[in-house]
């Protein structure tokens, strides 16, 4: 089966300072990957490479088997790619909501139309009522996204990334910052994910990665240092090197 | 060259602070009037009236920051561009109401009229003057921006204040500082250039569009950029006006839109 | 008001606008030289809010199209003999659409204060050559001889201002009907998603750029209607219209009314004019200070605008 997320020898520099290194990276439909390294290892330069929003200094990005290094980023979310943030992109002065049908009506070509109201777009609407219930937010779907707590908001920045039906998604610390009461909600949403979309998260909570991932990449300074199952990372010796002396939160 | 003086301020307010500051021309034009009423009222010689110009302007906005514009801060692009336009509005009624129509009057000192021979051939005494002086500002400036702890706390303040504040660093008095050097500088321009560009109630208005453009084409938060646009828009505008009279501004406005197409955060902009 | 939660029928508050301009119509027969010029302004103001408040841009050019379509108006008249008020209309709304596509194309690559500028700069372009090309528009001098046919064979514009009136204000109900329509849609909440987070909004595919310039275009258009318009009703253009006041007047009408709000392109105007109306002619000197002031408390204390006011005190009215 080919992958249908792949990258060739990508490299990143700012200047001096490399964040990418020859990075050979391959996901399958269904996988679940965790992506985990020390801070500054370039996980997030290398998600934001992934999406477009950051571009290479060299090396080749390929989605569903096609070339897409110069594809903008939002052809490449057209193309089947979703993304969440790690500090919440959110809509925060519109309602809950809103914020999950404008990727619904994106993706159903519905947004450019300026003649019907919105309201009546009962397709889109009905959707982001049916997401917002699968991630438990139905009541809240009329509340300003900027009065809901923490955890909640975390779920509706993964609701934006599920409304436009992707067939990768790239998870940026989905539980950062939330309290570990709110985290098992979120964990849960994401067991429950479709299972044929590619689920790449980057973690630094170990037990969320041990339980969801079924392969883990380490990355260590830009560089792939082990790639495998949860088992041969645990006892890989050079993970052991370059975590010892850093206290890993559960 | 003028253009220089005045909007190398305006960089530093915008580049560095982050604010847009469209009222920058009107601490170019208070200068303009200080350095006038000084020499003509008070008999001051030249350089005492460019201190002054230099000094009274920069403590003026300080008092304007403290009151204003500091409250403004996060408030956004469009309240600040609100803000400074009504800054604008205000400023340039008050100064027709106190000064009327006129002009502001500048007398040279003698020592700085005339020409002088460089070169081989004659160039305007003042203007290699101005030349000169804004060489020396540009060194000066960038010294103190690129080498000295102030340039890189008022650069650590920008980018993040919390971050700055819980080092220590006092941002309030830092960001007073830099407008107040900001502003001195416009102020110092519009008197070093109230012969070349006469200072009137309209002056704010007049030069906004010009004081921008050499600010976006310099980039943001440069020192050097603004001096290499400022050169470049006076030596173009000074060639088409010789060559193609009738369209003399235009090919300035041209030039910038495809230069900014071409590099959207100017020549030596930070950021794209 | 956008959005996919909110309801789009007319509520019976926005029937008020225009009951109130009828009734000042019937009741109010000197003031109808200003009333149009309110009308006017008001879509002038609609045309903004549509960029601003809607599409988060911040302009300082939005005169060039209202220009442009002033000075296309009066010249198919005092020029080429096209008499003809819808054709006028028409021309107008397409050489500003033009002018709207062609430049926002420009500078909506750019962002913040380069945009800004760059509406500027093309502001004084069109300037300068209005000025320049004073064969053509008259000049410094302006641009008189404007002839407008009778509307629709039957309607001349009479001394009162009574045709004038209610032929903007026609205009200015079609036009409204346009942007109400336009606001409630998906394309009006996809511009209300571009303008809380833009980075967002490029993440769930959203092109953005392509859609900041078909609103862009839009609001150019009708902006020259506007402009087209006040020429019209003034039989007459001059280069004021394209000058940095009447951008920033426009900024300040709808600052003062509340941006991003639809009816505080209405209310804005109204309060400005009136009172400019009256205070101008009292204290002529004293109106851009007090201007300026005014701009300043609003930014600081209402940035909202009078709507904004409107709505803080109702939600203290309201118990909690």
């Amino acid at each position: 089966m080919s992958p249908i997320l792949e990258t060739q020898k990508l490299c990143k520099s700012f200047g001096a300072l490399a964040v990418a290194q020859n990075i050979d990276f391959r996901l399958h439909a269904g996988d679940r990957r965790a992506l985990i390294g020390p801070n500054g290892a370039g996980k997030t330069s290398f998600v934001n490479m992934l999406m477009g929003a950051l571009a290479p200094s060299s090396g080749r990005i390929f989605l569903g088997g096609e070339d897409v290094t110069r594809v903008r980023q939002a052809q490449r979310v057209k193309r089947g790619l979703g993304r969440t943030f790690q500090i919440n992109a959110l809509f925060n002065r519109l309602p809950v909501l809103d914020n999950v049908a404008l990727g619904i009506a994106e993706r159903r070509d519905a947004a450019r139309r300026m003649w019907r109201p919105a309201s009546s777009h009962k397709e889109v609407i009905q959707e982001a009522a049916e997401l917002l219930s699968t991630l438990g937010l139905a009541e809240d779907a009329l509340v300003p996204v900027k009065d809901l707590p923490y955890g909640k908001q975390r779920l509706v920045e993964i609701g934006i990334a599920l409304g436009l039906q992707p067939k990768v998604l790239l998870l940026d610390e989905p539980a950062a910052g939330v309290p570990s009461y709110e985290s098992e909600k979120i964990l849960s949403s994401l067991e429950r994910l479709p299972p044929d979309i590619a689920i790449l998260i980057i973690e630094h909570d170990m037990d969320l990665v041990f339980r969801f991932a079924r392969r883990i990449t380490v990355l260590v300074q830009g560089e792939v240092l082990v790639e495998g199952t949860p088992e041969e990372v645990r006892r890989d010796r050079r993970v052991h090197e370059v975590y010892l002396g850093e206290a890993h939160h559960a | 060259m003028i253009l220089y003086v005045i909007a190398v301020g305006l960089s530093v307010t915008m580049g560095l602070m982050g604010f847009i500051n469209l009222a920058h021309g009107v601490f170019a034009m208070a200068g303009g009037f200080i350095l006038s009423y000084a020499m003509a009222r008070y008999g001051a010689p030249f350089p005492l009236a460019l201190a002054l110009a230099f000094a009274l302007v920069a403590l003026a906005s300080v008092v304007l920051e403290r009151l204003l514009y500091s409250r403004l801060y996060a408030a956004g692009e469009l309240a600040q561009v609100l803000f400074t336009i009504g800054l604008i509005f205000a400023s340039i009624a008050l100064a027709r109401l106190v000064y009327g129509t006129n002009t502001a009057p500048v007398f040279l000192p003698g020592y700085l009229t005339g020409q002088v021979h460089v070169l081989g051939r004659d160039f305007p005494t003042y203007r290699v003057f101005l030349i000169l002086f804004s060489s020396l500002m540009i060194a000066v400036l960038w010294f103190s921006v690129e080498r000295t702890r102030w340039g890189a706390m008022v650069r650590a303040a920008v980018d993040h204040r919390g971050m700055a504040q819980s080092v220590g660093i006092n941002t309030r008095r830092l960001f007073t500082l830099t407008f107040a050097l900001g502003s001195g500088l416009a102020g110092l321009g519009g008197a070093l250039g109230a012969d070349i560009l006469p200072v009137h109630w309209g002056y704010p208005l007049e030069h906004l569009v010009y004081f921008l453009i050499v600010v976006a084409v310099g980039g943001l938060g440069s020192l050097r950029g603004p001096f290499v646009a400022a050169l470049l828009i006076g030596i173009a505008d000074t060639a088409c006006k010789y060559w193609i009279p009738e369209f003399g501004a235009f090919l300035v406005y041209a030039a910038t839109i495809a230069l900014l197409l071409w590099r959207p955060q100017g020549l030596f902009g930070l950021r794209a | 008001m956008s959005g996919y939660t909110v309801d789009p029928r007319i509520r019976w508050t926005e029937y008020l606008p225009w009951v109130l301009a009828l009734a000042a119509f019937f009741l109010l027969p000197e003031y109808l030289a200003l009333g149009a010029r309110i009308l006017i302004f008001v879509l002038f103001a609609l045309s903004l809010d549509l960029i601003l408040g809607y599409g988060g841009i911040i302009t300082l050019g939005h005169s060039a199209f209202f220009g442009l379509g002033a000075y296309t108006a009066g010249i198919l008249s005092a020029k080429l003999g096209v008499n003809d008020n819808f054709v006028q209309l028409a021309a107008a709304a397409g050489a500003a659409a033009l002018l709207g596509a062609l430049t926002g194309a420009v500078i909506l690559r750019t962002k913040a204060l380069t945009l800004l500028m760059l509406t500027l700069a093309i502001t004084a372009i069109l300037l300068e050559v209005a000025n320049k090309m004073s064969s053509i528009t008259g000049g410094a001098d302006g641009l008189s001889g404007v002839v407008v046919n009778p509307i629709l064979g039957s309607f001349r514009f009479d001394l009162f201002g009574k045709t004038a009136f209610l032929y903007c204000l026609a205009v200015l109900a079609l036009s409204w009907f346009l942007v109400r329509r336009i606001i409630y849609s998906p394309y009006g909440a996809m511009l209300t998603g571009i303008r809380d987070n833009t980075a967002r909004m490029h993440a769930i595919g959203a092109p953005v750029y392509l859609r900041l310039v078909l609103i862009y275009t839009l609001s150019a258009m009708l902006a020259g209607i506007a402009g087209a318009l006040l020429t019209q009703v003034n039989q007459f253009v001059g280069l004021n219209v394209l000058g940095f006041e009447v951008s920033g007047e426009l900024l300040v009408m709808l600052i003062l009314g509340g941006v991003g709000r639809l009816y505080g392109a209405f209310v804005g105007p109204v309060v400005y004019l009136v009172a400019q109306d009256y205070l101008a002619k009292q204290f002529p000197e004293y109106w851009y200070f007090g201007i300026g002031v005014i701009l300043i408390l609003v930014v600081m204390f209402a940035p909202s605008g009078i709507l904004g006011l409107i709505d803080r005190i109702k939600t203290k009215r309201r118990p909690a």
